[in-house]
């Protein structure tokens, strides 16, 4: 039975009944009520690959950091390089703690040389923006946006060919991790030729209160390429193949970016940051675990949280684990070390992993798992 | 929706009895839970399997789960389609999709199954609850 405490209800996108009118399985995801699936992950996942598919990922977090201070406090927080970022351009990033590790990653869309658009995890928006505002020693006016956007990606190889359809900006000339404000469906916004999937595509932030009018227009516009509705589910198994880290798996407290194999976003050189001497440090002396691909060999998944065995000693565990369902492996990501030092394995080494008690072998392989033709 | 000759379990096999062979697969509610099914394990013909252990796995694209037997035997024969396609778990869970037949060792274990109408009724008594979970303020 349920019981009437410590039970918070759960927060709606814009377009819940519009997801619940397409059949779609509904999950509590960060405390937010999204769908999962629609027609199923396999199905969803193949169409982001050779088609395209349309996610409602309006649970996301915005921060907007703007004033003359905005530069300064963006790159005290994050781990990038943001004085590279032309205007309309954005980047990878991470909100950093002074261990090393990472509060979130997100995406920094630069909108003016004193203007900073930050898209973050819904699962640690309010938990960035309190880090934010508390090391706001710059007096840079930084407001947490979140209700304020819905954000849809479409995701795939004909992503270009369907918005394309429904503006007036030429996004096919948008440049990847580059954004324009445009009109998508005569609704204005923020149109950024970035993703989560692995796929050419584009996630565009607009105003909530036209979510199902924004929806149904793409939902038509890509009717003739075969796009369908797609959920968390293929969104997780989709960034997977791609190698991309989720927080909470590849990402935490626990873990400094260098362990992540995000060294392309740490920017040791750009000045003081938070967390720069620890990760300083770190490069000079090692990191303690080193992150792995690897695909099983038999046909049982490996799933997060089991452990991954050399020999006969236990080496690390699973963070991310799962059938790819376009390149029909199972595939998964681990943080292997020993004696609190990262271990290095090559492509092509023997690991195991154990299911259920048992040991299954797995071969070690180069991430990303997946990597599209461009 | 649910056939009536048949038997149900609340972790959602089912079981049809023919003398005291019961043939065991999971139901189409959890099949649905599941979602795009990639992989079951399953055990071998002369394999012992006890009333509410687990007899095998069901691996779906997001998420793996137990399969736990309804009875306690010995294992008389497996479907072996299941392994080259473990999807007709998902396009004919009660019927072509069956998992294994047991050999009962006391038929009387499947007097506390539940009936079609009384799987169906239990069915809708847990989804109004995650209902009125959900809609708690």
């Amino acid at each position: 039975m349920a019981t009437a405490t410590g039970q918070q209800a759960l927060k709606r996108t814009a377009l819940n009944a519009v997801h619940r009118a397409l059949g779609a399985r509904m999950v509590d995801f960060a405390g937010w009520e999204m769908p999962v699936e629609y027609s199923g992950i396999t199905d969803e996942h193949i169409a982001v690959r050779t088609r395209a598919g349309i996610f409602d990922v309006s649970h996301m977090g915005e921060i907007d950091v703007r004033g003359p201070g905005a530069l300064a406090l963006v790159q005290h927080v994050t781990s990038n390089d943001a004085s590279h970022l032309k205007i309309g351009q954005a980047h990878y990033s991470a909100l950093m703690y002074s261990s090393g590790s990472a509060v979130d990653d997100c995406l920094v869309h630069r909108f003016g040389d004193d203007h900073f658009f930050l898209c973050v995890n819904a699962s640690n928006s309010d938990k960035d923006f309190a880090w934010i505002t508390e090391h706001n020693r710059f007096n840079a006016d930084a407001r947490n946006v979140s209700a304020e956007f819905s954000q849809l990606a479409v995701q795939g190889p004909q992503a270009v060919a369907i918005v394309k359809k429904l503006t007036d900006a030429d996004p096919g000339s948008l440049k990847y991790y580059w954004f324009t404000h445009a009109a998508v469906a005569g609704v204005s916004g923020i149109l950024a030729r970035t993703g989560y999937t692995g796929e050419d595509g584009f996630e565009f932030y607009f105003a909530p209160e036209k979510s199902e009018h924004v929806w149904n227009a793409l939902m038509e516009a890509g009717k003739p390429e075969g796009m369908i509705p797609a959920g968390l589910g293929a969104r997780n198994t989709l960034r997977l193949e791609a190698g991309m880290a989720l927080y909470g798996h590849e990402l935490d407290e626990e873990t400094t970016l260098l362990e992540a194999n995000l060294g392309w976003i740490t920017k040791l050189d750009k000045g003081e940051f938070l967390g720069r001497d620890a990760l300083a440090r770190q490069k000079e002396q090692g990191t303690r675990k080193g992150l792995i691909g690897f695909e099983m060999i038999d046909r049982a998944p490996a799933r997060d949280g089991y452990p991954v065995w050399s020999g006969n000693e236990q080496i690390g565990r699973v963070t991310s684990g799962s059938p790819a369902p376009f390149l029909k492996k199972n595939i998964g990501i681990a943080y292997v070390s020993r004696n609190g030092r990262a271990i290095t394995l090559d492509p092509g080494q023997d690991i195991e992993i154990e299911i259920r008690g048992r040991r299954a072998p797995a071969r070690v392989v180069a991430l990303p798992f997946y990597k599209r033709r461009r | 929706m649910y056939p009536p000759e048949l038997l149900y379990t609340k972790d959602h096999e089912w079981i049809r009895l023919d003398e005291d062979i019961g043939t065991i697969g999971i139901t189409d509610h959890a099949q649905k839970e599941l979602g795009d099914i990639v992989f079951v394990e399953l055990p071998k013909r002369g394999d012992q399997v006890t009333a509410h252990e687990a007899l095998g796995t069901v691996e779906s694209v997001k998420a793996v789960s137990e399969i736990y037997s309804p009875v306690t035997g010995e294992i008389t024969s497996v479907n072996s389609r299941i392994n080259d396609r473990p999807e007709l778990v998902n396009e004919d869970p009660h019927g072509e999709a069956w998992l294994v037949k047991v050999q009962l060792k006391d038929r009387r274990e499947t007097d506390n199954l539940m009936t079609a109408d009384q799987y169906e009724a239990y069915l809708e008594g847990s989804a109004s609850a995650s209902a009125a979970e959900a809609s708690k303020g």
